[in-house]
């Protein structure tokens, strides 16, 4: 068979990538406490025990609070400078841009470390507040990354037309541009919200006594008796993950489908 | 077919140019007597170091069809923009039907503008792209809506209302483009290269309905273009840009057949030169030494200016200026000389000849180019065939 070789690899990597992750559900539904084949028999219970915990809940209500702040600040931020790096020209635009996009790359762990410094030098005590802000931060590239493209496909003459026609600047950019790019803010925010939702460093740096999902799941890897629930938690992280990123993407196909541009590929 | 038939049998003597066939005289007369819609005066523009606009002078007429031709970088795109307020003069005046438009933005400007790239809004329908600009119209609804019909029916898209934008053709979108501007009945029309982007065909069809359009609204149309044959369609005058500067400004038989520079005869159309000597000058006229055309008498309004003074004299004349026939066939041309086919270029309708003309000292010049229509009974001459070349010294200019 053509390409064989290849062809087996890539199954290989593409096992690799997701078994474990199969293992989630598999073992979420298992009735048997301990991790391990064979499996015993099915069960909804650590669901039940899931919901009935009181800290989990205030993890997952903490990180939807974050995910959420994070996600629209991120965004707007977002906005501001897509459109900024897209339409305008100013002196130093390639590094301010380069700097606003380090977070990428930077090691987090570097991040959440400085952030925790400066914030307890200047006294801020630690909430989730400050996970917001962290999260904020390493969100805002993304979202920038996602936007830029959506600011980036529109003709610069459809903003000059509205503006012909008797527009305002601003009523200009809320009746032609915002509509076209909207598709790429609802990507930018879920794409934000799903980042944020799984962070794990920065949140266990800057929350505080305040468990986020991630912190809390971390804490109870250390009690056998608790991987069961863990596991149930985490199916139900993954099924959400799964299903903003694909509404991202479909938002993200769709504004591009709208305005009859080419697909040059985003981020899934 | 009368024409061809009598082309055929007797070899054609070329009218001198300068007939007006396009627009009938009345336009013509009106237009003079219209007063100015678009003044520029002394208009310069920088960018940076870059001098885009280098003194415009200039004044469109009311209700003139009136296009900035030039080729990229000509300046042609930043004075229409000017125009329509997107960009702002460094120096000099525009004035817009009497009013200074310096402190006027573009939305309160009584222009509108066609894009380059049409602008339609995606996503809106076809009906909502036109009515966008009656936003803030205190008319009501209906009558509104009424409007949009009406700027559809105009520009031929009667019940396309509610389709969605941005699935239209090149040509519709172009149309939508129109109306969306035309409905706003502005005082000048702007157009940015509007059929740049359409294909040959759906483009000359589009400059035929532009030229009825105009005529039917009555508005100021302001075209940039860097289609030399497009302008000479569709325009009342034509200015000729080159480096931020009006080299000509012209009806656009006078621009084809009387440049007044080398370089404007260059870019309109194609022109033949070959080197010329000043023999001798007077009141009355000047008599020149041609290459391969010989002595020639011409009239002081036979000359225009050549930029390149190192470049010496030069005669030019158009490919279509100039008739070709087979050696030994008669011909009633004041001026005969002979030459050789160096090549054929063969476009169905017509064929273009180069030529190279017989020396006395029987040496040959340089190619020049010469255009007959394929009528009937005419054969089609090969290349290094003889030929006979009949002219008419009214035909040509001389660039000094």
């Amino acid at each position: 068979m053509k390409g064989g070789g290849l062809r087996a690899y890539a199954i290989a990597y593409l096992i690799f990538l997701y078994a474990p992750i199969l293992l989630l559900p598999i073992f979420a539904f298992n009735s048997g406490t301990i991790i391990a084949f064979p499996l015993k028999g099915f069960t909804t219970e650590w669901f039940g025990q899931m919901v009935a915990n009181a800290t989990l809940r205030r993890a997952f209500t903490n990180s939807l609070i974050i995910a959420v702040s994070s996600s629209i600040m991120a965004t707007c931020l977002g906005i501001f400078a897509a459109r900024a790096s897209t339409r305008f020209n100013f002196p130093g635009k390639p590094g301010i841009m380069g700097l606003i996009m380090l977070p990428l790359v930077l090691p987090e762990i570097i991040v959440a470390m400085s952030l925790l410094v400066v914030l307890l030098a200047i006294g801020v005590q630690l909430s989730i507040f400050t996970v917001i802000l962290g999260h904020t931060l390493i969100c805002l590239p993304y979202a920038i990354a996602i936007l830029s493209t959506a600011f980036n496909s529109l003709d610069k003459s459809l903003e000059e037309a509205a503006y012909d026609l008797g527009e305002t600047k601003w009523s200009a950019f809320r009746l032609v541009i915002l509509p076209l790019v909207m598709p790429g803010i609802v990507s930018a925010l879920l794409m934000s919200f799903t980042i944020s939702l799984d962070e794990f460093i920065i949140a266990f740096f800057l929350a505080g006594n305040e468990p986020t999902l991630p912190t809390y799941i971390f804490s109870q890897l250390r009690f056998p008796k608790a991987i069961p629930v863990i596991m149930s938690l985490g199916t139900v992280l993954v099924v959400m993950s799964i299903v903003l990123l694909t509404i991202a993407e479909y938002f993200r196909r769709r504004g591009v489908a709208r305005t009859g541009q080419k697909d040059h590929g985003g981020f899934l | 077919m009368n024409d061809s038939n009598t082309a055929a049998r007797q070899p054609d003597v070329r009218p001198a140019p300068m007939q007006r066939n396009a627009k009938s005289a009345n336009r013509y007369g009106e237009l003079q007597a219209a007063r100015p819609m678009i003044e520029c005066r002394e208009v310069h523009k920088y960018y940076g170091d870059y001098h885009a606009l280098r003194g415009i002078d200039l004044d469109i007429r009311e209700g003139e069809f009136f296009s900035l031709l030039g080729p990229s970088g000509c300046g042609k795109t930043t004075l229409l923009r000017t125009i329509a307020g997107f960009e702002d003069i460094s120096s000099g005046v525009v004035l817009i039907d009497d009013k200074d438009m310096a402190a006027v933005p573009a939305n309160k400007r009584p222009t509108n503008m066609v894009f380059q790239s049409y602008a339609i809004f995606p996503h809106l329908t076809v009906a909502e792209n036109v009515a966008f600009g009656l936003r803030r119209d205190p008319r009501s609804k209906s009558e509104k809506a009424a409007a949009v019909d009406e700027a559809l029916k105009m520009v031929g898209l009667t019940g396309y209302g509610n389709r969605a934008a941005h699935a239209l053709s090149g040509g519709q979108r172009q149309r939508v483009a129109l109306a969306r501007a035309l409905i706003l009945k502005p005082k000048v029309l702007l157009l940015d290269e509007p059929l740049s982007a359409l294909d040959r065909k759906m483009r000359e069809q589009m400059q035929v309905e532009l030229i009825k359009l105009q005529r039917q609204v009555g508005i100021t149309f302001v075209l940039v273009t860097h289609d030399q044959e497009e302008a000479l369609v569709m325009s009342d005058r034509i200015a000729v840009m080159f480096e931020g500067q009006i080299a000509q400004l012209d009806e656009p038989e006078s621009l084809y057949a009387r440049p007044v520079t080398r370089r404007v005869a260059d870019f309109i159309g194609v022109m033949n030169f070959l080197p010329a000597t000043i023999l001798s000058e007077d009141g009355e006229v000047i008599r020149v030494d041609v290459e391969g055309l010989g002595e020639i008498e011409l009239a002081h309004s036979q000359v225009a200016r050549n930029e390149d003074p190192d470049a010496g004299p030069m005669i030019g004349f158009r490919p279509e200026a100039v008739s070709i026939f087979p050696a030994g066939q008669s011909q009633t041309a004041p001026r005969q000389n002979g030459g050789t086919i160096d090549e054929v270029v063969y476009y169905g309708d017509m064929t273009y000849y180069d030529v190279r003309l017989d020396e006395e000292d029987g040496t040959q010049s340089k190619p020049v180019r010469i255009s007959m229509r394929n009528v009937y009974g005419r054969d089609v001459s090969c290349v290094g065939d003889r030929g006979v070349i009949g002219w008419a010294p009214s035909s040509l200019i001389l660039f000094r």
